[in-house]
């Protein structure tokens, strides 16, 4: 059924967290070289719907299923779907104390070559290019993961993993929150350019300030579990001036809340 | 930046313990004396070591306090009465001779200082090399710039030997056999150890190194080690133990006294890694004189039951003293570990670091003592014990005592038990990491402070030896 312009499409998932549905029935596809956005308000499930698809243990997938370059997501654990290809960008990074993050990521390029050392040949030069690209400090190299890091260092530290992982589809968990004009700006030329031809990037944000950065083919509109209305870059903008209100409402009417 | 990158790295290595750690040799020896503790066998020890009347009297003392103090009454008590003292042998000699070249070592005993890599480390950089196998110490090279810097690095039998009046001063001087049960019986049959002097305003640039092996089934392991750094001196003394497995229990209770005088510096390092079934008791004290710094660098891994609490006395104005420890406790383990510091001058200076990991039952447990007698004003004190559980089943307890006797004191104490966070793994494995690789990687992290001050093949030895210790225990 899939194309081979397909990298990762949702169908019909439902996710419950300790008990309660928080993403119910939502379906998705992303073609190839394509940025998807998926905007909505808090506690409409986006952050859930991320979690879940990285295979968080916390997250129960009720029903529905995921395909990953035709891999099917759902009986993979979250290394397994990482080795496939999928990347979260976390909203709330965690901090590893005492593991530095040239370790942490040497561990982590080690793990996708099945533990073969070869591939760590380039590992230093990459990882300086990667510094540049993001316009952090080399030492952040020798400082421990997210460990005393300001939120924007940790943005900016998850998006230099994606670009030292090169996923095939990152999703980004409100990368943009906490950041200053001028760190959005470095951390979404680092999102630019990762991005190709052969790889996918969904974005997941409360706001459409990243977008004018991050240029989305398509924005889809979550509200309570689903997703109420996408369309192309053009609905970003309607958001901002008008709000999730008016979606909202019309949402409420349609289901005769 | 190349250490750092490398230290903390997963190695890949399969389930190999026993045939890396649990060999052991047929028992060849020279002599093997009768087990259980009494005035013959400190007299015949004594004898046959030919040591100096004063040596053989000390023994005898020691041996009248150890049968008169009761077990201490504190700790484990359950596990200390185990300890049968009657099926212990107290002293076996393995050759006759000390071997004074590597060629005149004996092959099965080659074999097993290279399946614990020694002669490679030496090649890398040890200053010299003692390793202990059994009671006595068979093989001892010492390179030519030290000696000709007039630093003293023999086994403790040869140090009494040869430098009877250096022993007769210091020796017991840091810890009398009066001090507990454990020292007074390695007093009245200690057998081995190191013996180190540094010269006054000499720098031992290289770390000197000894490595320690009980091999023979039931038999205690008494090393007595001695160092003296004179004044404005510095020195880096290391020791590594691993031990075969065995079904009884075996006893290590070594002494380990340190002086640091005017202005020296002593780093003491060990990481041990007993075999599980081995008593390890073991009284480690030092003397840090005026404007002196000893630090005590602690792994403990391995055994049943350790007790074993580093302890510096400040005793001299300015003196500062580290003691930073790990301690690992898996199932059927009990390390009751810790530290103790002594401020009896001013302007002195302690800080304490303890970390402990416990899975599938192990119980680790802090004990510490931090004393600040009146005239150590303006001192500073600061302690802080890290625990980490790694199951529901794991214990981890803390013990700490500080008996502050002075105002003007700064004191910073700190505690904290902590849990593998299932985010943390979550965020570990979103990256491509298997949950045991995460679980690895965080426990890493977790000794990193004190892996970080281990020169670079210990530190990954220890991380190895973890790994060792965690395979298996992940479902």
């Amino acid at each position: 059924m899939s194309d081979k312009r397909e990298i990762f499409s949702i169908k019909d998932i439902h996710v419950k967290v300790e008990g309660k549905e928080v993403v119910k029935g939502l379906s998705l596809e992303i073609n190839r070289g394509e940025k998807h956005a998926i905007m909505g308000p808090n506690g409409s499930g986006k952050s859930s719907l991320a979690q879940a698809l990285a295979g968080h243990p916390g997250y129960e997938i009720t029903s529905g299923e995921a395909f990953l370059d035709g891999k099917n997501l759902f009986e993979m654990d979250a290394t397994e779907r990482s080795l496939a290809g999928l990347f979260l960008a976390f909203q709330y990074p965690y901090a590893i104390p005492g593991v530095t993050v040239a370790n942490f990521l040497r561990t982590a390029i080690k793990a996708r070559a099945n533990g073969d050392e070869s591939v760590l040949r380039n590992f230093r030069k990459d990882l300086m290019e990667k510094f540049e690209l993001l316009q952090m400090d080399k030492v952040f190299a020798t400082r421990y993961v997210n460990d005393g890091f300001s939120g924007g260092e940790k943005k900016r530290l998850e998006i230099l993993q994606m670009a030292m992982l090169n996923p095939k589809v990152a999703i980004l968990d409100e990368t943009d929150s906490g950041l200053d004009i001028d760190a959005l700006k470095i951390v979404s030329s680092g999102i630019n350019t990762v991005a190709s031809s052969d790889n996918a990037i969904l974005l997941v944000t409360h706001y459409q300030r990243i977008l004018n950065y991050v240029k989305p083919d398509k924005i889809h509109v979550m509200i309570d579990g689903k997703i109420v209305e996408s369309g192309g870059p053009e609905l970003a903008i309607q958001l901002e001036e008008q709000g999730y209100d008016r979606i909202k409402r019309s949402f409420d009417e349609k289901v005769g809340i | 930046m190349g250490d750092v990158l490398d230290k903390n790295k997963i190695i890949e290595i399969g389930d190999d313990y026993a045939s890396k750690y649990g060999f052991s040799d047929p028992e060849e020896y020279f002599h093997k004396g009768a087990r259980g503790i009494n005035h013959e066998v400190v007299e015949m020890i004594s004898r046959m070591k030919k040591e100096p009347d004063w040596m053989r009297k000390f023994r005898h003392k020691a041996l009248d306090i150890f049968l008169s103090k009761p077990m201490p009454g504190w700790g484990n008590t359950k596990l200390l009465n185990e300890i049968d003292f009657e099926s212990i042998y107290y002293y076996i000699k393995p050759i006759e001779a000390q071997g004074r070249s590597w060629d005149e070592v004996p092959e099965y005993i080659k074999n097993t200082f290279d399946k614990l890599g020694i002669p490679e480390a030496e090649k890398k950089f040890l200053a010299g090399v003692s390793a202990q196998y059994e009671s006595e110490v068979v093989y001892h090279s010492l390179k030519e710039d030290l000696e000709k810097q007039g630093i003293i690095f023999l086994d403790m039998d040869s140090g009494l030997r040869e430098h009877p009046d250096i022993v007769k001063k210091y020796l017991g001087t840091v810890i009398p056999a009066m001090d507990n049960k454990f020292a007074a019986l390695n007093s009245a049959v200690w057998s081995g150890g190191s013996f180190i002097y540094v010269p006054p305003d000499v720098d031992v640039k290289i770390p000197l190194q000894a490595y320690f092996r009980i091999n023979a089934e039931n038999m205690g392991q008494f090393e007595r080690t001695l160092i003296i750094a004179d004044k404005g001196s510095r020195v880096h003394y290391i020791e590594g133990c691993t031990a075969p497995v065995y079904s009884t229990d075996s006893l290590h209770s070594a002494v380990v006294e340190l002086i640091a005088l005017d202005n020296a510096y002593i780093r003491y390092t060990t990481i041990q890694n007993w075999s599980k079934n081995v008593y390890n008791l073991v009284t480690k004290r030092a003397m840090a004189h005026k404007g002196a710094t000893v630090e005590w660098v602690d792994g403990n891994l391995g055994s049943k039951f350790t007790m074993k609490y580093p302890c510096v006395y400040l005793v001299g104005e300015g003196a500062r003293g580290e003691i930073l420890s790990v301690a690992f406790a898996g199932e059927g383990q009990h390390q009751d570990s810790g530290a103790k510091v002594i401020h009896a001058a001013p302007n002195t200076s302690s800080r304490v670091t303890s970390k402990s990991i416990s899975k599938a039952s192990g119980r680790s447990s802090y004990r510490g003592l931090v004393k600040v007698y009146p005239k150590a004003e303006k001192s500073k004190v600061s302690v802080e014990c890290d625990a980490l559980l790694l199951d529901e089943a794991s214990r981890s307890d803390t013990y700490p005592t500080m008996e502050i006797d002075s105002d003007n004191v700064r004191i910073e104490h700190e505690a904290r038990v902590s849990k593998v966070a299932e985010d943390q793994l979550f965020y570990l494995m979103s990256r491509g990491l298997t949950e045991d690789e995460a679980r690895l990687l965080i426990i890493n992290g977790f000794i990193e402070p004190f892996t970080k001050e281990l020169p670079m093949e210990y530190a990954v030895e220890l991380n190895r030896l973890i790994e060792l210790e965690m395979e298996g225990s992940v479902g």
